[in-house]
């Protein structure tokens, strides 16, 4: 059986943005927007989630994120995560996605042997795309952008048909191996309405103590951490010391990334340009980057 | 993100105040199912938490997929191709989405893999549906026939076949119509023979009009007695598709097409019986049907809905003479009495879906047997009540909301002007979708018949005294319409009198669907006065429906009390034919 661990976040709703989405210094004011779940990432648990269905697998769910993010964890159990692990401490937040990557990856590290990390190709709130291949730079395993669809899946070989500019390309891969994953790779499920009636009662320890008896159906006497486990209800969270990091490569202190000013960009649509795949194609390609100060 | 339940406010308010406590107590076993199911509810809170999830989910699965996917379901239509049927693409879509979701075997047991939905919760889904796609209603709302071998079918039939209908694996059908028997089922002449060698029983003949006819698990009725002509000799069956019947041909229809209407031939097809032999008609077709009835309910109320909304946003939308045509006293005349009919419907059917759920609770009490001699009349005499109430709202669910549809239809279209009658707007098919659900599973007409016997036995006596004793120190601005619906009840009782004492039966028959309309209205100015007490907007319709529609009583009241026989007298005259 496959083991499969698949990064979501929870991310603010850009598509309802007010005027305080952002806060001065120029980053994101999450208290002001609602939060879904970052849209590639629930492509991203599809693909994982088909490979189950298809050949058997373990799907872990993981994320990074404060103590509400517990919410898009449910969601995966909702549609046939196995295990979902929370990592969330004080110290990660104001991550950048160095940081974020580095918690991930010991993450990662710490549940032994895994053959295919999915990620979403981006988060609707950073559109950075780093986070999946900072990851598995720092799992030192390849990684595959862009997944269109999975070709074949055989003991430990995957192939599968990725996007490049212009076109497409099929790659085989040696297990394990990080995917990004895109809108375009496949159609999300819903919830399970048998799932949902179950994990709707899934929880972190933290949130077994905010239970309102008068409010919710639960009996919060009734619900201990030990209740949760043997039910297998009890969301995992992994801080600092669970994971044994380093605190000064996490969070704010471990991101070199900092904001200087915010600039309203509009993008403009260039031509692409092709090279050909030639010793000569590939050395006007470079000088060209170099030129520009792209590269060098 | 759309939804058919979150963003549809009337939906809310009435599953807000579905007040099914009892019911949820008793199906859930007083919430014992939840130490061996760990989806099942721990107590009534939970309960309804998990429903309005379900609820959710069913909802944005409607809005978002099977609603967009409805126009192409249309155009293309369900096909048959060298002697099979095959839905259409988007048809394949909805069902798979829906079977991924686990919204199969909605009202099936747990120990089945269903979800043990009180009926008037799976019915919301159904409505649902239907709004998205009226034709996919008919193939999803055939899970019924699950449901009517959970009811009659032997232990090992339910073992088998049961846990396929909630994982969604099969669909199913109900074989009734021939060519010869329609309306009139007692004429079925499908011949079922026992076959002593293989210990099986045969079916021979031909069915008509079989919805879903390609489906895995058919209930059938046939002939099982030789030599009988009426229900008597009736039998049901149960048939799992082999290669002994054949799909002869799919029909062309106005509307509904992605539902596939097959005609079969049965060829010495292997089949089992359900439950007792001759109960077939009389019994079970009979339980089938109400179900199906309800069904087709909701079915008409959610294209009456989906009518109604797109109506309302091109009246919105839509700019004539310098304004937005909403804005035109006509037009939001229709829209407004649209609306008021859509909400008054959907109190109906809920309230009748609820009456089911009490019927089957008390049955389902009564049955296990753990009563004292006292309560145990207590139940059966509260379920010799209910279950006639039950079997008099479905027939007038049916009758007023298919009704009701084809009507919302016509305005919708009529809002849109000449647009509407293109086939660039929805509103032209939810017309032409709309059309079968008041002929299908009984026409109006016998609607009527069904539902005119539990009218003049009073069924509506203990309706009318249960909404005037809740009432009762608060009618509030409604005082003087309780006091005048206090006089209408006297009228209704004379009218009733009045079509029962004529010898001949011709003037009860003409004037039933009269005394009906009578009957409803009362019920329908009682429910929402009492539905006012919670939300301002149904005090509007309240005041409104007392007020534009309640006068018809008296006109209906004279034309009964007035006892002309002119037309019955002069029918064949009047239309210029000789019987």
């Amino acid at each position: 059986m496959y083991k499969i661990v698949v990064l979501v976040k929870q991310v603010p709703d850009t598509h309802n943005i007010t005027a305080n989405a952002m806060k001065e210094d120029g980053t994101v004011n999450r208290a002001a927007l609602p939060t879904i779940f970052n849209p590639e990432d629930l492509n991203a648990l599809e693909a994982a989630l088909e490979i189950k269905d298809k050949f058997g697998a373990e799907v872990t769910a993981i994320t990074m994120g404060p103590p509400a993010a517990a919410d898009v964890l449910r969601e995966c159990l909702y549609r046939g995560a196995d295990k979902v692990i929370l990592l969330t401490d004080r110290a990660f937040a104001g991550a950048d996605t160095l940081a974020t990557s580095y918690v991930i990856s010991e993450a990662i590290k710490k549940l032994g042997k895994v053959d295919i990390v999915f990620a979403g190709r981006q988060a609707i709130d950073g559109d950075t795309a780093q986070v999946g291949p900072q990851t598995a730079e720092k799992l030192d395993i390849p990684q595959i952008g862009y997944m269109l669809e999975l070709k074949s899946l055989k003991k430990d070989v995957i192939e599968v048909k990725r996007a490049i500019e212009n076109g497409v390309e099929v790659v085989k891969c040696k297990l394990p191996v990080l995917i990004t994953v895109t809108e375009q790779t496949n159609t999300p499920r819903f919830p399970s309405a048998k799932k949902v009636a179950v994990y709707k009662k899934a929880m972190t320890k933290s949130e077994i103590n905010k239970i309102d008896p008068n409010q919710s159906y639960i009996d919060p006497s009734k619900y201990s951490e030990e209740y949760l486990r043997n039910k297998g209800l009890l969301i995992e969270e992994w801080g600092l010391n669970d994971l044994k990091l380093d605190p000064s490569m996490c969070g704010f202190a471990g991101s070199p990334t900092k904001v200087y000013k915010i600039d309203s960009v509009v993008l403009e649509a260039k031509e692409t340009k092709n090279y050909e795949p030639t010793f000569e194609g590939v050395s006007t390609l470079i000088h060209e980057l170099i030129q520009q100060h792209i590269i060098g | 993100m759309p939804n058919f339940f979150t963003e549809n406010e009337d939906r809310l308010f009435q599953f807000n105040n579905l007040d099914i406590k009892e019911i949820v107590e008793i199906i859930e076993d007083n919430y014992k199912q939840a130490e061996k199911y760990d989806y099942a509810p721990e107590n009534y809170k939970d309960a309804i938490d998990t429903y309005k999830r379900i609820l959710t989910i069913a909802g944005q699965i409607c809005a978002e997929i099977i609603d967009p996917l409805a126009r192409s379901v249309d155009e293309e239509g369900a096909k048959f191709k060298d002697g099979e049927v095959e839905y259409a693409h988007g048809t394949k879509v909805a069902l798979e989405t829906l079977k991924k979701a686990d919204l199969m075997g909605g009202t099936l047991p747990r120990v089945y893999g269903g979800l043990n939905l009180p009926n008037v919760i799976n019915n919301i889904i159904i409505e649902m549906v239907s709004e998205a796609d009226a034709s996919l209603m008919n193939i999803y709302g055939l899970q019924d026939i699950g449901v009517t071998i959970n009811k009659f079918g032997s232990k090992e039939q339910k073992d088998k076949y049961l846990p396929l209908f909630c994982s969604g694996e099969v669909t199913g059908a109900m074989d009734l119509t021939e060519p010869e028997a329609g309306s009139d089922l007692q004429a079925v002449q499908l011949k079922a023979t026992y076959d002593e060698k293989e210990g099986v029983w045969r079916l021979n003949g031909v069915k008509r009009f079989i919805t879903n006819g390609c489906a895995d698990i058919h209930l059938v009725l046939a002939r099982s007695e030789e030599g009988t002509k009426d229900a008597r000799g009736l039998s049901m069956f149960l048939y799992k598709r082999d290669k002994d019947m054949k799909i002869r041909r799919i029909e062309e229809k106005l509307g509904i097409h992605g539902s596939p209407t097959t005609e079969l031939q049965f060829n010495d097809a292997k089949a089992e019986l359900v439950g007792k032999r001759k109960l077939g008609l009389i019994k079970y077709v009979m339980s089938l049907m109400n179900g199906a009835r309800l069904g087709v309910s909701l079915q008409a109320l959610g294209i009456a809905q989906a009518a109604y909304n797109k109506a309302l946003k091109y009246a919105l939308e839509r700019k004539q003479f310098g304004q937005k045509i909403i804005e035109f006293p006509a037009v939001y005349d229709m829209l407004t009495n649209d609306k008021l009919d859509i909400e008054i419907t959907r109190s109906l059917i809920y309230y009748t879906s609820k009456l089911v759920d009490e019927t089957e609770a008390l049955e389902k009490i009564i049955e296990e047997g753990n009563l004292d001699r006292e309560s145990l009349t207590k139940y059966r005499e509260r379920l010799k009540i209910v279950s006639k109430k039950a079997d008099t709202f479905t027939p007038l669910s049916k009758y007023y909301s298919t009704e009701m549809a084809n009507k919302v239809c016509y305005d919708a279209i009529q809002v849109h002007g000449g647009t509407g009658y293109m086939k660039d707007f929805d509103v032209e098919r939810h017309y032409r979708d709309a059309r079968i659900t008041s002929i299908y599973e009984g026409t109006t007409q016998l609607q009527v018949v069904a539902a005119i016997g539990g009218i003049v036995t009073h069924i509506m006596d203990d309706e009318y005294e249960g909404f005037r004793n809740r009432a009762k120190g608060h009618e509030g601005e409604f005082i003087d319409v309780y006091e005048k619906l206090k006089k209408y009840e006297k009228m209704l009782h004379e009218a009733i009198e009045k079509v029962q004492e004529k010898k001949e039966k011709t003037y009860y028959d003409y004037m039933a669907r009269t005394v009906v309309d009578m009957a409803l209205l009362i019920w329908f100015a009682y429910k929402l006065m009492e539905e006012s007490k919670k939300s301002s907007k149904k005090s509007m319709l309240a005041r409104k429906f007392t007020v534009e529609r309640l006068p018809v009583f008296e006109a209906l009241y004279k034309k009964v009390m007035e006892a002309d026989e002119t037309t019955i007298r002069n029918y064949e005259e009047l239309l210029g034919i000789k019987i």
